[in-house]
């Protein structure tokens, strides 16, 4: 299993998942340079949201039905509640000192936590997620399972439908006019209060994908699981240039194999044979944010600061 | 007999517990130039902003083309055919020249009149054309000034409203924007300027308000302005 093929495709399945999370993070803050702390949460209340249609169908569905049905219903819960939090917490908070906004962001997150710990039946520890019956497959050393086929066919695919979307069409071109300028974007006649909802809609919507292949690919969603991945997604948006779509996705990769090459090989290292495995993952993810953050502190494909002025 | 384009009558706008307008009152009429005169702080940029709905007055009205502007947001304004182009040019830097002219054109539909359009702002300003695929923040002053001018053109505005377009320019970069002015009005465009050049605003213009600290304290016609004692003394540099 710790062949260097298959720690690749480990990194770069979390990667991709990272990196699906990290692009709300990114556009909220590109466009109203708020870090929506609250967006982990979005994450897992869309995973909760595809596992109840799965409980909803009816029993012995085929997950090649069953997925894309929950892939709407997840993306449907995620993204009302995402577009909730713009219009009643957030909006009311644009022109008050940035820290308001970003505590709001953290007390909606741990309600958020808190009311599916409490309320979804059975939510108190993790709950099973649907798993799709076919593989493990075995290709050139590497094994993997079905939900990771999905994370490679769904983080690519999201990642380009985005790219067109904010260079070529109407709306995305008007998202890049609001992060650039509010005030001038509106002489343009760009409702931007508009603009802003989309983008934490768009953010929801890759998040539900994220949580689906994270269900997939550790059968379990839980109320808490937004936490550490959405601490882990945030890292990814830093490293690859916070505010720059790309480099999300860039930085959630980056992230993933550096995560994965460390727990596997970090303990090879003479010396430091103690700090491998898995329990250990945090820690390195933590450095390499540190050092760039050091080194580079507009991130992989940040720009920096004096260009924004 | 021409009619007022814009009517504002009696408006304040106030930032917190400070008032930068107190109640002024002025007209623009069909196809003339406007001028407000003052210098820094007198209130010129805020009126400009207020008309064009960023800010919200605390009192007065304002009335564009026969409608009120109270109510409306701002990215509704520039649809009645209100275009401001904003102090300090305020281009988006990150996108090219020609998205730039084609954001000026957001709300409009019509694809072959957009593009018709887009060449007249390269005819206007030649060099827009050339650096039509450029990042605008690339852009020499000047040039970001003539981009700032063609974008707000794109939404074939009634009223062209300029805040400060001769700011930062070399003299030269100057005439070239003050006789495009003249081009603009020739070619039919009513246009509300407000500048602290006031020598090179006033002599172009049918109408100048002179602004101090938030209040008009003079009106005339732009020769009449220039004649004035009082205005030669403290904006046109005469002892």
């Amino acid at each position: 299993m710790h062949t260097l093929p298959q720690q690749l495709a480990n990194g770069l399945f979390l990667g991709s998942t990272y990196g699906l999370i990290a692009i709300g993070y990114t556009m909220v803050y590109g466009i109203v340079q708020l870090i929506n702390f609250a967006h982990g949460e979005i994450f897992m209340t869309g995973g909760f949201g595809a596992l109840t249609v799965y409980l909803m169908l009816p029993h012995g569905t085929s997950m090649w039905l069953a997925l894309p049905l929950m892939l709407i219903g997840g993306a449907l819960v995620a993204v009302l509640i995402a577009l909730g939090a713009e219009r009643f917490a957030y909006r009311p908070l644009r022109t008050a000192p940035r820290l308001a906004p970003l505590i709001a962001a953290i007390g909606l997150s741990l309600a958020l936590q808190q009311a599916v710990h409490n309320l979804y039946p059975n939510a108190t520890s993790p709950r099973v997620f649907p798993q799709i019956a076919s593989g493990p497959w075995h290709v050139a050393g590497i094994s993997f399972q079905s939900g990771d086929l999905f994370t490679l066919l769904a983080a690519p695919l999201c990642m380009v439908i985005l790219a067109v979307f904010v260079q070529k069409s109407r709306t995305g071109r008007a998202m890049q006019a609001t992060a650039q300028d509010p005030d001038t974007a509106q002489l343009m006649g760009i409702d931007t209060n508009r603009i802003i909802a989309i983008a934490f809609g768009v953010g929801a919507l890759f998040a539900a994908v994220a949580a689906i292949c994270y269900g997939l690919r550790y059968g379990q969603v839980s109320f808490d699981m937004g936490f550490e991945a959405g601490l882990r997604a945030f890292t990814a948006a830093v490293l690859g240039g916070i505010g720059n779509v790309y480099g999300a996705m860039l930085g959630g990769l980056v992230l993933g194999l550096t995560e994965a090459m460390a727990t596997a090989y970090i303990a090879n290292v003479p010396g430091l044979h103690q700090l491998g495995g898995q329990a250990w993952s945090s820690v390195w993810a933590f450095v390499l944010l540190i050092l760039v953050l050091l080194l580079r502190p507009q991130g992989i494909l940040g720009e920096r600061v004096a260009d924004r002025a | 007999m021409t009619t007022a384009l814009l009517e504002v009558t009696d408006l304040r706008v106030a930032y917190g517990k400070i008032e930068a307008v107190k109640g002024i009152s002025f007209t623009v009429e069909d196809g003339s130039v406007t001028t407000l005169i003052g210098t820094n702080g007198a209130g010129k940029t805020t009126t400009l902003r207020t008309l064009s709905g960023l800010l919200k007055p605390t009192a007065g009205t304002v009335t564009f083309d026969g409608r009120p502007l109270a109510a409306i947001p701002a990215h509704k304004i520039v649809s009645l055919g209100l275009a401001h182009s904003p102090e300090g040019r305020h281009i988006f830097p990150r996108m090219t020249i020609e998205e730039n002219l084609l954001l000026g054109a957001f709300l409009r539909r019509d694809t072959p009149g957009i593009t018709e359009d887009i060449e007249r702002a390269y005819t206007l300003f030649p060099i827009l054309g050339e650096r039509r695929k450029q990042a605008a923040g690339t852009l020499s002053g000047g040039e970001q000034q003539m981009l700032a001018m063609g974008r707000a053109l794109m939404s074939r505005p009634k009223l062209l409203m300029l805040d400060e377009p001769s700011m930062g320019l070399s003299p030269i970069m100057m005439q070239k924007i003050m006789a495009t002015i003249v081009d603009l009005k020739a070619a039919g465009t009513t246009i509300l300027l407000v500048e602290q050049n006031a020598q090179a605003a006033l002599s172009l213009s049918d109408r100048g308000y002179v602004m101090q600290t938030g209040a008009i304290v003079l009106t005339g016609t732009g020769q009449e302005l220039l004649r004035d004692e009082s205005v030669r003394k403290s904006y046109l540099g005469e002892d």
